[in-house]
């Protein structure tokens, strides 16, 4: 089971190499609609059938969006990179993030025993004995965002109306300012 | 008289009127026994808008401006809010509190039960097809004009 | 514990391309890539060996599922992500109308 995911996991790093370093910018959107059906497979090897599902569609999505910000426009990437400033920024952050993961990783309950975190699986066993007693729905994801925690539902739909909202300002036709034409 | 050869060839026009009958039978069926099964409003929304997605690289986007206007989209998202609200009102002014679950919760497993999941379901649905497709077609209406000049029209 | 420190670096390669590349298409796939790692870590701190997705069969008493709770957070989280993704990608549409290139170093005639 472990040797499925880490194998996963390691796919998705070269991907995620490739997506970075290459010079060709379709090849590099191409292998991050990889690295996103990838992760579908391992959400469905973790026992999360309905985020699979989601991750899915949001993923192909995704990549129609990309696809239409990088045809007809550029379609290389000829940029030359790695001032000093770039390199020392990179290593001073990961420098950081390395020494508080590791204060972290001391900490975290083991890979697949969940009984060992620090409130010892109270929250888990409410839930599940409730879920079918209270509220009488077997899909116990459900009924966590739609009747436990719906207010986190609520704050979710105003996010995505947001960010119609901002795109539509920023598509808006230049009028204002006098020196766009040339 | 101008041939109609806006969008992708007549295979995929056809194939594309065909299957998005399929698709929406998937969405509506995977967002009503959300409770049931795995999926809910999210999943079957977003199959909503991935299938209207593919109507729109099929057939271009003039053909699809003049169904879908984008205000219709716009009050058809905020309707989807709306009516979450207002379901949430009905708990707080008949029960306790506000998104308090105080429907009918019939017998488990049927498709009538577990109170007001299911109609929050719907009003997800609705919500999230409508928004993650304006997002494509928002996309899709911007034109560039020229390559001398710099403006932008957005078409409406 | 080897899964948590491959998700960590899924991270740091995502924030390698954030910090590090001077195109701005690079930047936004560097964007993708660190939404895509925290998602998975947090549905891998809710598995639980030898159990079943957390849907209540029919007519059995199996009582040992995974955690349900770090589900429900990221099933917003991934459709908020798309949502910024989008935004984005607006963005670097309008830069790149005004200045018709990608490179962030050329981009720089700020007007008052």
């Amino acid at each position: 089971m472990e040797i499925i995911l880490i194998s996963l996991l390691a796919f998705m790093i070269i991907g995620a190499i490739i997506a970075i370093e290459t010079y060709d910018l379709l090849s590099s959107v191409i292998s991050l609609g990889a690295i996103g059906f990838a992760l579908c497979i391992v959400f469905l090897f973790l026992g999360a059938p309905d985020i699979a599902i989601v991750q899915l569609i949001v993923e192909i999505l995704s990549l129609v969006v990309l696809l239409k910000l990088i045809l007809k426009r550029e379609d290389k990437d000829d940029t030359v990179n790695y001032n000093n400033f770039s390199i020392f920024s990179v290593i001073f952050f990961t420098g950081i993030f390395i020494t508080l993961a590791y204060f972290f990783l001391k900490e975290i309950h083991k890979f697949g025993n969940i009984f060992q975190t620090f409130n010892k699986g109270e929250i888990y066993s409410y839930y599940i004995s409730n879920a079918l007693e209270k509220i009488k729905a077997p899909n116990i994801v459900s009924a966590i965002i739609l009747d436990f925690r719906g207010y986190d539902t609520l704050g979710e739909a105003t996010v995505i109306f947001t960010a119609i909202l901002g795109g539509l300002v920023l598509l808006r036709k230049i009028g204002r300012k006098k020196d766009e034409t040339k | 008289m101008k041939q109609n050869n806006s969008g992708m060839t007549i295979i995929v026009k056809t194939i594309a009127k065909l299957v998005i009958y399929f698709i929406s039978v998937f969405a509506f069926y995977i967002t009503l026994t959300g409770h049931l099964t795995p999926g809910g409003g999210f999943a079957g929304g977003a199959i909503f808008a991935a299938g209207l997605t593919l109507l729109l690289l099929a057939f271009g986007k003039d053909i699809l401006l003049k169904k879908f206007n984008y205000s219709k989209l716009n009050i058809a998202d905020s309707l989807g809010a709306l009516a979450f609200v207002i379901i949430g009102f009905c708990g707080f002014f008949f029960a306790s509190a506000f998104l308090n679950n105080f429907f009918f919760k019939g017998k488990v497993f049927h498709i009538f039960s577990s109170g007001q999941i299911l109609y929050l379901n719907i009003a997800i649905f609705v919500k999230v097809a409508a928004c993650l497709f304006s997002i494509l077609l928002l996309l899709s209406m911007f034109r560039i004009l020229s390559e001398n000049k710099t403006s932008k029209e957005k078409e409406k | 514990m080897l899964i948590y420190i491959l998700t960590l670096t899924l991270f740091l390669l995502g924030l390698y391309a954030i910090i590090a590349k001077k195109n701005i298409i690079k930047i936004i796939i560097g964007l993708a890539i660190i939404d895509y790692a925290i998602n998975l870590f947090f549905i891998l701190i809710g598995y639980q060996r030898g159990s079943i997705a957390p849907i209540i069969p029919k007519n059995s008493t199996i009582k040992n599922f995974v955690d349900p709770l770090p589900q429900a957070l990221v099933l917003t989280s991934i459709v908020i992500g798309f949502s910024m993704l989008a935004l984005v990608v607006v963005l670097a549409i309008r830069l790149y109308e005004k200045y018709h290139t990608f490179d962030i170093t050329k981009i720089n005639k700020l007007k008052g």
